[in-house]
Order: structure tokens, then C-alpha cells, then sequence
């Protein structure tokens, strides 16, 4: 067991927290997130010659040579300095299909994603779908060698940003059967896609996304275009890995934000930082942001196990994370008092992302049922 | 970063899995959450493991101690809770034995460390007062020097199992006119001695768990002082800190919640087994939850720990957490039984509580256990005097 980062990722997490710090700080943000574009593609192409877009992936497929740490590691930082650049989206997610992929599919892919010319997103959610990953009414049909798409993604985060799109799609089968199931990758400008763009409350930009008979090729499908679930799933669960190490960014500045004001900010003539009953609701918010680090690490660490083993460990982590990030979020609000509910403080921007991640890939019931489910399968086959 | 385990970590759980299954007495397999045991049951396995060398698995090897690195020690209590195993009790090997080595004299080692690894000398804590509880440093037992030998006079609480006990480690006041802190001895004293009395307490699950301990004109040689005069609190602290690095019972609760998940298959609602009704299941994946949290939080300290840095204030975060989920546990483990947490086996007299027969056996103590670990949030420093401790030293409030 070894819980210590190697050098690369030691300097990754280095450059790019000074990155953050120099190019990043809250004013500049607020200026970014309220511009007409929503981001900035100049730092994207800065994040791609630090290598940051290149980090988690193999020699081979074009990258550094790290894993889901390194992500892990980026992912943190963004966290801390609420960075709305789609990593997640493009180098986690459509990273995580395309590394999976034909030869030809990195060659025409993953290359130009790692050197920050194609920005991917991930289309998966739909109105009725909830967080139900086979639950789809986007259809992708045969059509000659081909296929044609058709259907609504909803909440399509980063996707006004990106040129391609990672769609999945129902290829057989009825509207929530698990077999069927087809993982697609359609450039944003192709014939039949429109988008109705929209910010996020948490600072990001995202889109409605509908696809009215797209035709495209045989080698847009990634995997298997009849039983794309699993692979769904796997990629899905590195999400939430790195999705629950953004979180715990966030919640550490949080944490150490609330406690800085609570020295500053006198009432009845002390600093409320004095008082018991703040103070044992600021170890509470300590402790939950150290167990979310705990659960991150655990899920990351067990991504590449068994299917049961990675799962189970990504829900676990995701309702924890889920239920800390609430309680630090409203406890930094409550003990900022009214100056929190202000939007000139930057705590109440990490309130509301953290409170947009417990909805991001599942919520916490969401998971606790995962969990349970997977746990209840486990000891069926123990009992065998 | 990884999770793995190496070739020699491996072999070394096959070493002590073999150890445990052909050593641990048959008869006492899952008594571990068990307080009412005779003084032999409590130190079989403790004898056994003085005699292979493996009683002190946390302390260094020049004193005896395994020498065993973080991983192993996790690998040991892993291995031990599967039998859920009666480990040796904490006042003697966890808490005085590294008081007496790192602050004693070599005669106090000499004299007293062999009986904690063996197992022959029981160890009582004499640190509670009636009016000093969390409030420790306010305690008013005296010590007074008279010649060579130490006076002593006051009353101790809470002493647990003390009517076993052979010695006793006690904080008392040497310097009156100090501040509360300062002025606080370490004194090491034999149970035997005139003047002191052993009271029993009895507890709200019916078990004589905890005592009352009087001490008049109780006269002990001064060489029975650890360390420096007026220094104890320094010694204290330390202990305390010592006392919370084991407090997170992973491996125990790990296996008390396999032992729930058994209950609940068992146990029926509505003509379907507990475990697949979906309120009381999910509850089970929370603890479970909040348990892999604590549990890799402990291995993250472990990490830092064997980087060199000692138990710190991270131990309170270990203390806090684990004592929630065993309460909890044993919280769950009442409902799942239903109306059979009721019936007290303790409270037939001229029965063996072993033959009790109302019930499933698995019934018999859920309400006690769940009782009796309400002390774990008290103990040991309340889980309010840790998050103090947290406030000061981490959040520097």
C-alpha cells in the first residue's frame, strides 16, 4: 500500500496550482464566466502545453505515461479554483472512450483531444432519463454501413465549448433494457445536430442537444454498438472518480475559507471563531472534507478491479461525497452569515458547485441504491 | 499510489490466518464484543500471544514489541477480527507500556514490561474523578511525599475491570499551588497496597464493566513515579493520543457488519427476508459507507505515521468516526432483531446466561451491546473533547 504521489504528479499538481493562482483568481473568473463565451480557450491551450490534457494517458496513445491519479491530481486543483474548462468532459470522458477505441479512432481523435484541438462532451442524459445510464429514447438505427441518430440530450455540460460530441444511443432492444445500447461520436457540426446553449448556476455552460436524423459512419461507433453498457459504466465511474476529487478541492477551500472568516468576523465583541458551537460544526466540516479524500482516493485506487469491486467503490464514494459536499456548502454559508448569501464572496460560488456535483453522474440515493443493489447481487453469488 | 499488498505481505497474512486458526481457543470465537468474561477468558489469547511475541504489535522491537510495519499491523487486526478475537486489553500494551518506555527508567521497564507483554500483570487507569472528567487536568487526588515514599489519597472512577487488576497507573496532584495542568504526577501503583478499595459500578446493560476506586493513605515508593515530578500531564497526553490511534476498530466493525447483514437475512418482514427490504438495506450500505471512509482515513494516517510522524490530532478524527459507527452498528443490530431485543438473558437469576433459549442466540445481548457502547463517544476523551482538540491543533482556533 502506498498512498504517495511520484514526482510528475507532485509537479503537475505544482504548475498548475500556480497556473490557478496567477491566471485564475476569483475576479478573473467571475469576468470569464459572465463573458460571451463562458471560458477561455487560450487557458485550455495553456492546460494542453503543461500537459495536463496529455497526463492520464499511456505512451502509446499519445500521452505521458499516468492513469486516473494523474486526473485525480487536475482535477483537485480545478476543485480548489473552481475552473470551468471542460477536463472532465473532454479528457476524463471523451479521453475515456477514445483510448478504448479502434487505432483509427485515437489516430482521428484522441491525438487532437490531447493537443487541445478537439474539445469533446459528453451526451448521455435525457429529459426522462434521470440518471438511469440505459434509460434512452436517442436511437441510433442501421443505415448502410452507417447509422442515423435521432433524439434529446438534456444538460449537455461543456458541449458549447466543444466541437465533438460522445453520444450514446439505443441501437435495439426497449427504453431501459441494458442490452442495445451504442456509444457514438459526432462532430458538433454535422448536418441534423442543433443546440440551445445556456449557463449553468454553478458557472459552466451546457446545452440541449438534438439530433434529427444525423447520418454518420461505421467507425463513429466506439465498442460495441450492441452491448455498449458496460463500457458506459466503466468510463462513467472514472467520472465520478474525478468528478469526487473536484469536489474535494472545493470543499477544502471551503472548509479553510469558512474558518479564516470565522477569525476575522467579530460579534459580541469576539471573533465568532471562538464560540464552541461554530467551532465544532467547522471540525465537522473538516472531517467530512478529509473522508471525501479518503473515498476519492479509495475509488480511484480501485478503478481498474473487478466490474462489482470498481462499481461498488464508486458509489460509495460518490454518496459520501454527495452528503459531505452538502454539508460543508451550507454550513460555509451559515457560518459567513449574510455576507455568504452574497455573490461578491467567493464562497457562495463553491457552495453552488458543490451542490451541483451531488446532482452530476447520480445523486446520493441514486448511489445508496446502486450499492445496495450490487451488494444484495454480491451476496446472492456468496450464497451459491 | 496503490492498494497492493506485497509477496512478503501476503505470506505474512497466510503466517498469522495459519497462527489464529490453530492457536485462538475454540470456545472463545466471537466473544470479542463481550464485557462480562471471567479474568482467564479476558488474557487466553494474550498469554498465547506473550509467548509467540506478537502481544505488543505496535511497539518497537527493543522492547519487545513486533516491530511490525503499518500494512502488517492492519493485516493483523484484519486477520483477527474474522474470528472476532478478545485482543489483549489496551491499559496495559497500549496505553502504560508505552508510557513506561519511552518516559520510565530502566528499572521501571526492567520491572514492569515483561508482565504487560506476557499477559500476567493486569493493569488498571486511574485517571477519572468523580468531579474531574472531561475536565481531566482538574483532578484532586493527592500525592504527598513523605520520605521516600508517596502519600496518596483521593477517589478514581471508572477504573475499568479494576477488580482484576494487579496494577494500576494513576494521575495525581504532587503540587497543589500549581495551575491545573501543571503539578500532575504519573505515579505507578500496586493494586495490593493498603488503603486502597475496589467498588463495583454496575452498568445499565447489567455488567460490572467499570469500578469506583478509593485511595486512603495509600503509601507507594517514590521510585514508583514515572518520569519527572509534576510532569504527568505531559505523559498523559501522550497516552491519550496512544489510547485514540487504536480506537477506529476497522476490522471489527467490518465484521460486525457481516455478522448484521446474517441477522438480517434471517430475520423476516413481511414474509421476505430483512436484508432485501430496501429502507433497512440501505441502511446497512451507509454504514458501510461512512466505515470505508473511516477506514482508508486510517490507512492514510497509518501512511503518515510510518513516514515518521507520530499519533497527532488526526487520531481524534479516527476516534470520532469509529466510535459513531460502532454505536451505530450495534444500533442497527437491535432493530434487525425486532421484538427479541427485549428479553434480558442477564436478568434470569440461577440461569447460565449461555443457556438462555428465548429467541434467536443472536438476539440475546443486541440491546446490551447497544447499551453498553454509548461509553464509546464518552471514553477516552468525549467525542466533544476531541473535536477541541481539532479546533486547537488543526483548525487553530
Amino acid at each position: 500500500m502506498d498512498f504517495n504521489f511520484t514526482e510528475e504528479q507532485t509537479m503537475i499538481r505544482d504548475s498548475l496550482a500556480r497556473l490557478i493562482k496567477d491566471q485564475y483568481d476569483f475576479d478573473t473568473r467571475r469576468k470569464v464566466v459572465a463573458s460571451k463565451e463562458g471560458w477561455r480557450p487560450k487557458m485550455w491551450a495553456q492546460f494542453a502545453e503543461l500537459g495536463l490534457l496529455a497526463a492520464p494517458f499511456s505512451e502509446e496513445d499519445g500521452g505521458l505515461g499516468g492513469g486516473p491519479i494523474d486526473a485525480m491530481v487536475v482535477m483537485e486543483e480545478f476543485g480548489k479554483g473552481l475552473v470551468v474548462e471542460p477536463f472532465l468532459q473532454s479528457v476524463v470522458v471523451g479521453g475515456g472512450f477514445l483510448k478504448r477505441g479502434t487505432e483509427g479512432q485515437k489516430a482521428e481523435h484522441l491525438a487532437p483531444m490531447i493537443a487541445g484541438e478537439r474539445v469533446f462532451a459528453f451526451a448521455y442524459a435525457e429529459p426522462k432519463g434521470r440518471y438511469n445510464l440505459a434509460d434512452l429514447e436517442t436511437t441510433a438505427k442501421k443505415d448502410g454501413a452507417g447509422w442515423k441518430i435521432s433524439g434529446h440530450k438534456a444538460v449537455v455540460v461543456g458541449a458549447p465549448w466543444a466541437s465533438h460530441l460522445i453520444v450514446t444511443a439505443r441501437t435495439a432492444g426497449g427504453r431501459r433494457d441494458t442490452k442495445g445500447i451504442g456509444v457514438f461520436i459526432v462532430a458538433k457540426d454535422a448536418k441534423g445536430v442543433t443546440t440551445r446553449d445556456y449557463p449553468t448556476v454553478d458557472g459552466r455552460r451546457a446545452s440541449e442537444v438534438h439530433f434529427d436524423n444525423v447520418s454518420v459512419g461505421a467507425d463513429a461507433a466506439i465498442g460495441d454498438a450492441a452491448n455498449g453498457l458496460p463500457l458506459i459504466e466503466r468510463v462513467t465511474d472514472e467520472a465520478i472518480a474525478a468528478l469526487c476529487a473536484e469536489a474535494c478541492g472545493a470543499m477544502k477551500v471551503a472548509q479553510t475559507m469558512t474558518v479564516e472568516y470565522s477569525r476575522q468576523r467579530k460579534q459580541f465583541g469576539t471573533p465568532i471563531g471562538k464560540f464552541q458551537v461554530l467551532q465544532h460544526k467547522m471540525v465537522d466540516m473538516f472531517m467530512e472534507a478529509e473522508q471525501s479524500v479518503s473515498m476519492t482516493y479509495m475509488a480511484t485506487l480501485k478503478l481498474d478491479e473487478d466490474d462489482v469491486t470498481r462499481k461498488k467503490a464508486a458509489s460509495a464514494a460518490k454518496v459520501r461525497i454527495g452528503q459531505a459536499g452538502r454539508f460543508v456548502g451550507q454550513n460555509a454559508i451559515q457560518i459567513h452569515g449574510g455576507m455568504g448569501m452574497t455573490d461578491e464572496l467567493a464562497i457562495g460560488h463553491y457552495f453552488k458547485r458543490l451542490t451541483i456535483i451531488d446532482s452530476e453522474f447520480g445523486n446520493v440515493d441514486h448511489h445508496l441504491k446502486r450499492y445496495t443493489d450490487l451488494s444484495a447481487a454480491d451476496m446472492a453469488v456468496a450464497a451459491e | 499510489m496503490n492498494l497492493d499488498f506485497t509477496p512478503e505481505e501476503n505470506a505474512f497474512r497466510e503466517e498469522v490466518r495459519a497462527f489464529i486458526r490453530d492457536n485462538y481457543p475454540k470456545e472463545l470465537t466471537n466473544m470479542g464484543s463481550r464485557e462480562d468474561l471471567t479474568r482467564d477468558q479476558f488474557l487466553a489469547w494474550h498469554k498465547i500471544l506473550g509467548k509467540k511475541g506478537w502481544s505488543a504489535v505496535a511497539w518497537p522491537k527493543k522492547y519487545g514489541g513486533t516491530g511490525w510495519t503499518s500494512t502488517q499491523r492492519y493485516i493483523w487486526s484484519e486477520e483477527n477480527a474474522r474470528v472476532d478475537a478478545l485482543m489483549p486489553l489496551p491499559f496495559g500494551v497500549s496505553m502504560v507500556g508505552p508510557v513506561i518506555y519511552t518516559f520510565g527508567s530502566e528499572e521501571q521497564k526492567a520491572k514492569h514490561l515483561p508482565g504487560i507483554l506476557s499477559g500476567d500483570v493486569w493493569w488498571a487507569q486511574g485517571y477519572s474523578e468523580p468531579g474531574a472528567g472531561s475536565d481531566l487536568a482538574s483532578l484532586k487526588t493527592t500525592a504527598v511525599r513523605d520520605g521516600d515514599h508517596y502519600v496518596i489519597n483521593g477517589q478514581k472512577t471508572w477504573t475499568t475491570l479494576a477488580q482484576h487488576a494487579d496494577w494500576g497507573f494513576f494521575l495525581c496532584r504532587t503540587d497543589p499551588s500549581a495551575k491545573s495542568q501543571e503539578g500532575i504526577s504519573f505515579i505507578l501503583v500496586d493494586m495490593k497496597t493498603p488503603g486502597i478499595e475496589v467498588r463495583p459500578i454496575k452498568l445499565i446493560d447489567g455488567t460490572h464493566e467499570v469500578n469506583e476506586t478509593w485511595l486512603t493513605d495509600v503509601r507507594v515508593p517514590v521510585e514508583n513515579l514515572v518520569g519527572k515530578e509534576n510532569e504527568g500531564w505531559t505523559y498523559a497526553k501522550f497516552l491519550l493520543a496512544h489510547e485514540r490511534s487504536g480506537i477506529a476498530g476497522v476490522a471489527r466493525s467490518k465484521r460486525g457488519i457481516e455478522r448484521l447483514r446474517d441477522i438480517a437475512s434471517s430475520e423476516t418482514i413481511d414474509g421476505t427476508p430483512l436484508i432485501l427490504n430496501g429502507d433497512f438495506s440501505r441502511k446497512i450500505s451507509q454504514l458501510e459507507i461512512d466505515l470505508t471512509a473511516l477506514e482508508f482515513t486510517e490507512l492514510r494516517t497509518l501512511a503518515s505515521e510510518a513516514a515518521g510522524k507520530g499519533p497527532g490530532p488526526e487520531s481524534s478524527i479516527l476516534k470520532i468516526k469509529g466510535t459513531e459507527i460502532q454505536q451505530r452498528l450495534t444500533e442497527l443490530t437491535l432493530e434487525a432483531v425486532g421484538n427479541y431485543g427485549a428479553p434480558y438473558a442477564r436478568g434470569m437469576d440461577g440461569h447460565g446466561i449461555n443457556d438462555f433459549g428465548v429467541g434467536p442466540e443472536y438476539s440475546n445481548f443486541a440491546a446490551d451491546t447497544y447499551f453498553n457502547m454509548r461509553k464509546t463517544s464518552i471514553y477516552g476523551g468525549s467525542n466533544e473533547i476531541q473535536r477541541n482538540i481539532i479546533t486547537k491543533m488543526i483548525l487553530g482556533l
